[in-house]
C-alpha cells in the first residue's frame, strides 16, 4: 500500500433518513496504521458513518474507498472480499446467541472455509487467550457471559481473521470504568499487534484518549474538527470543548422534546 | 372530506404496493440462493429438526383429535339417512385433502412461524444480522434460504404422519365407540382413497411450509425498534401465515379438483 493512498477515504458522503439529514458531506482520510476516534453526540450519525463504510447502509451520495478500492457498486464476492479485510466490534457485541463462544470467534474463518471445525476450535481458544479469556469459556453460550466478557469475545471475533481494518462501535458502553479500561487496553494491544487501521466511535472521553492516535468530531452531519486525540480536551474548538467537557451551555443545542 | 378519503386511499395503495414489492424481492432473493453456493447444511439440518421433529407432538395431537371428531360428527349426521358406511371414506378424504395440511399448517405457523420471526427479529435489533454481513456471510443465504427449504420439506413429512394418525383417530372412534368392524372400516378407508387425494395434500403442505417460513423470515428480517418491534413482527408473521394458508388452500383446491 502506497503511503500516499489512505486506507480509508471518504468524499462527500451524505445520508438522510426521511427528512433527517444524518450525514451531510463527510470528507475524511484515514492513513494506514492510524487509530481514529470519532466522537459526537447521540444521534449525530457516528454509527451510520461506520455502517456506510462497512457497506451495511448505502449512502445517498459520495464515495468510499478502502485501500484504494471504491465500494460504490460492489456486491457479492467483490464486496465480501473487501469485508474480509475488516473486523468489527459492535456496541453490544452482537454475539450469535445460538452458537457457543468458540464458534462465534471462529465464525468468519469457518464462513470463508479457511479452516476445519476442529482447527477452528483450537484457533478460537488461542484468540480467546489474547483477550484474556480461558479455554473454559469456549463451550459457553453468550447468554452465560457477563457484559465485559461478551465484549472480549466480540473483540476476539473481530480480530480472528487478522483484519487490516478494525471498527469499534462504543466499545466501553455499559461497562464499569475498570472494565472499560481493560477493554481499551485490549483494543490497543490488538491493533498494535495486527498493525491494523482502527476507527472507534465513542462518547467516552477517557476511552477516546486511550484508544486513538487521532480524533474527529461529527456534528450536524459534518466533521467539524480533526486533530490529535491527545488534544481532545484542549482543542480550542468550541463545539469540541463543550462536548468533551460535558457543558450544558454552548453552541451545541440538544434536542429536547417536552 | 372526499380529498381526505382519497389521500388515505392513495397512501394505503402506495403502502400496499411497496409491501408487495418488498415481499416479492425478498422471496426471489431467498429462492435464488438455493442455486447459488455456498450452502449451509448445518443450518438446514437444524431448521429441519426444529420444524419437523419438534412439531410432531402438536401436529400428531391435532390430527388424532380431528380424526376422532370427524368420525363422531359424521356418524351422528349420516345416521339420519342410513349412510354410516361412508364414514370411513369421509374421514380419510377430509384428513388427507384438507384437514391434515391445513390444521398442521396452522399449528406449525403458530409454533415455528412465531419462533422464526422472534429469533431473526431479535438478531436484527441486536445487530447480529449486520455482524453476519461483516463476517463474509450473506444473511439471506445463512438465515432465510435454509429455513424456506427446510419448511417446504418438513411440512409434507409432518402431514404424511398426520394423515395416518388422523385416520387412526377415526378408526379408534369408529371401532371402539360406534361398533364398526375394524376390517370393514379399513377396507372402506382404502377402497375410495386415490393417489391424488394424498398427493394434493402433500403439495399443499409443501406450499404452506414455504409460506410459514417466508412470513416468519420476512417479518423477522424487517423488524425494527427493539422488543416491541420483535413482538409486532411475531404477531404479523403468525397472522399473515395463517391467512395465506387458508387463501392458498382454496387456490390449490381449485387447481387440483375444480372441474
Amino acid at each position: 500500500m502506497s503511503a500516499a493512498v489512505p486506507m480509508i477515504r471518504l468524499r462527500g458522503l451524505t445520508k438522510a433518513f426521511g427528512d433527517k439529514q444524518v450525514l451531510a458531506g463527510i470528507d475524511l482520510d484515514i492513513a494506514a496504521g492510524t487509530s481514529l476516534v470519532v466522537i459526537g453526540g447521540s444521534g449525530s450519525g457516528k454509527s451510520v458513518l461506520i455502517k456506510c463504510i462497512l457497506g451495511l447502509i448505502t449512502p445517498d451520495a459520495g464515495t468510499i474507498e478502502i485501500g484504494g478500492v471504491a465500494l460504490g457498486g460492489l456486491s457479492g464476492k467483490a464486496l465480501a472480499a473487501v469485508r474480509a479485510r475488516v473486523g468489527m466490534l459492535f456496541q453490544n457485541a452482537a454475539l450469535f446467541d445460538s452458537l457457543p463462544v468458540w464458534e462465534n470467534v471462529a465464525f468468519g474463518l469457518l464462513a470463508r472455509h479457511q479452516i476445519t471445525r476442529r482447527a477452528a476450535r483450537e484457533t478460537a481458544i488461542e484468540i480467546l487467550a489474547q483477550v484474556g479469556l480461558g479455554a473454559d469459556v469456549a463451550p459457553l453460550f453468550p447468554a452465560e457471559l457477563s457484559g465485559g466478557m461478551q465484549k472480549r469475545v466480540g473483540l476476539a471475533r473481530a480480530i480472528a481473521a487478522r483484519p487490516e481494518i478494525l471498527f469499534f462501535d462504543e466499545p466501553t458502553t455499559g461497562l464499569d470504568p475498570i472494565m472499560g479500561a481493560v477493554i481499551d487496553g485490549l483494543i490497543v494491544d490488538c491493533v498494535k499487534r495486527l498493525g491494523s487501521t482502527a476507527i472507534a466511535i465513542t462518547h467516552d472521553m477517557a476511552s477516546a484518549r486511550r484508544i486513538g492516535d487521532r480524533a474527529a468530531m461529527l456534528h450536524g452531519g459534518r466533521i467539524v474538527w480533526q486533530g490529535r486525540a491527545a488534544d481532545l480536551m484542549a482543542s480550542g474548538n468550541p463545539l469540541v470543548d463543550q462536548f468533551t467537557h460535558g457543558r450544558r451551555e454552548g453552541p451545541i443545542q440538544m434536542e429536547v422534546r417536552r | 372530506m372526499p380529498l381526505t378519503v382519497l389521500a388515505a386511499l392513495g397512501r394505503f395503495v402506495l403502502d400496499a404496493s411497496g409491501f408487495a414489492g418488498r415481499l416479492a424481492l425478498f422471496t426471489l432473493n431467498g429462492i435464488s440462493h438455493l442455486v447459488r453456493p455456498p450452502y449451509y447444511g448445518r443450518m438446514f439440518g437444524r431448521a429441519l429438526i426444529e420444524i419437523g421433529y419438534f412439531s410432531l407432538p402438536v401436529v400428531a395431537l391435532t390430527a388424532v383429535f380431528t380424526g376422532m371428531v370427524l368420525a363422531l360428527q359424521s356418524y351422528t349426521g349420516f345416521a339420519r339417512f342410513s349412510a354410516e358406511g361412508a364414514i370411513a371414506n369421509l374421514v380419510v378424504l377430509s384428513v388427507t385433502r384438507e384437514l391434515g395440511p391445513v390444521l398442521a399448517g396452522l399449528m406449525v405457523a403458530g409454533r415455528v412461524g412465531a419462533a422464526m420471526a422472534a429469533e431473526i427479529g431479535t438478531m436484527r435489533v441486536t445487530d447480529q444480522i449486520d455482524a453476519l454481513a461483516t463476517l463474509s456471510t450473506n444473511p439471506m443465504k445463512y438465515l432465510v434460504t435454509p429455513r424456506l427449504l427446510a419448511a417446504a420439506i418438513a411440512l409434507p413429512l409432518l402431514v404424511a404422519i398426520a394423515d395416518i394418525i388422523g385416520v387412526l383417530g377415526g378408526f379408534i372412534i369408529a371401532t371402539a365407540k360406534l361398533g364398526f368392524n375394524p376390517n370393514t372400516y379399513l377396507a372402506n378407508t382404502l377402497a375410495f382413497l386415490q393417489t391424488m387425494d394424498v398427493v394434493s395434500g402433500l403439495v399443499k403442505a409443501a406450499v404452506f411450509g414455504f409460506l410459514i417460513a417466508l412470513m416468519g423470515c420476512f417479518f423477522g428480517y424487517n423488524s425494527r425498534g427493539g422488543a416491541e418491534g420483535v413482538g409486532t413482527a411475531t404477531t404479523a408473521a403468525v397472522v399473515s401465515a395463517s391467512v395465506l394458508i387458508l387463501a392458498f388452500d382454496y387456490v390449490l383446491t381449485e387447481m387440483f379438483f375444480a372441474r
